[in-house]
């Protein structure tokens, strides 16, 4: 099971479609495809265009690669659930967002190696062709980092912003 | 940086630490939908000690925190100035009637208006910058730095002596 999804907040049809005829050229039928505010009409992938967090949680758990926008919702819950994930960023000057902030987030995440990116459409097939099931990664913890954890309880508990040993409040 | 009502009320609490108790810290934690929800859920235990409040954008995100008041808002954006409008006075009208001692957001627009009122009513503010902010910091928390107590990035190269700081990430 494949599953694309590209979030609320606006279309994101170069992706669904490059996914759409990738699935139709290998005769996958085992892609899921959100695909937001679309009026695309997919041929050989099922689509729909919003799903709630519990099924969307679910649809993540039950498949063996997601494909995503860069979008930290999806990344998150992704890394989360210990599932692949191939991400394809949104490009402002295709009107696909109001800037260029998922091919940052893209880059820096691919430097440290927890998720796939594809700049263009092509990426995108060259590593849908590449990707084979060998083992998922690593599941994520269900929570931040315990020293962001202890800064934020502490200032609610005390008032004071402390880092390490250093009290900057005071 | 802090308030005098926040060492006012820091004194009380240490004069009661022997007392059980008796009420706990309210918090309203604040986000707009996806990416930003998903951020201030993976910070929630640090959140365990207090009567927390919920506010975000899809009713959807209500089975996600059960127990937890829960209010909805629009989700505003900086582009439309008549659902920002409503936002505010909706967040206002929130801010109002539940008089938290901590405002906390995780982004975007809504944890802005939230915070602004929330610092107005005397409560202490955090912002957590989004993990996606990883070249610049995002609009409204570069504004929104100046009126947050307590100002985090999630990148160490973004942060500044004088806030934002860096301490981790949710990931």
């Amino acid at each position: 099971m494949i599953f694309a999804t590209v979030g609320t907040q606006g279309q994101f049809d170069r992706l669904i479609r490059t996914i759409d005829e990738w699935a139709g050229a290998h005769g996958r039928t085992d892609v899921f495809a959100q695909t937001g505010p679309s009026d695309y009409h997919s041929k050989h992938i099922r689509a729909e265009r919003f799903i709630d967090p519990t099924e969307f949680r679910k649809r993540v758990e039950s498949a063996s690669l997601v494909i995503s926008h860069a979008g930290m919702g999806s990344i998150i819950t992704a890394l989360e659930l210990g599932k692949r994930i191939i991400v394809m960023p949104r490009r402002a000057s295709l009107g696909e967002h109001r800037n260029d902030h998922q091919l940052a987030t893209a880059k820096r995440f691919a430097e440290q190696g927890c998720i796939m990116v594809a700049f263009t459409e092509h990426e995108l097939v060259n590593k849908l062709d590449q990707h084979q099931i060998s083992g998922e990664p690593e599941r994520l913890s269900a929570l931040a980092s315990p020293r962001l954890i202890s800064t934020i309880r502490t200032f609610i508990e005390t008032g004071r912003i402390r880092f390490e040993n250093r009290d900057i409040s005071s | 940086m802090l308030r005098s009502t926040v060492f006012h009320r820091k004194r009380l609490r240490n004069n009661s630490t022997l007392q059980s108790h008796s009420v706990r810290t309210k918090l309203l934690a604040v986000s707009s939908g996806g990416g930003h929800w998903v951020q201030l859920l993976r910070i929630k235990r640090a959140f365990e000690n207090c009567e927390v409040t919920f506010v975000t954008v899809h009713e959807s995100y209500r089975a996600q925190v059960p127990g937890h008041k829960f209010y909805l808002v629009n989700d505003a954006n900086r582009w439309t100035k008549i659902g920002l409008l409503k936002a505010a006075g909706r967040l206002a009208w929130i801010v109002w009637s539940e008089k938290p001692d901590i405002v906390v957001s995780t982004g975007a627009a809504p944890g802005y208006l939230a915070l602004r009122f929330g610092r107005m009513m005397g409560a202490r503010t955090i912002w957590l910058d989004s993990i996606a902010n990883v070249e610049q910091l995002s609009m409204s928390g570069d504004r929104i730095g100046r009126c947050a107590d307590l100002w985090l990035t999630q990148w160490p190269h973004l942060a500044r002596p004088n806030g934002p700081h860096y301490t981790g990430s949710v990931l």
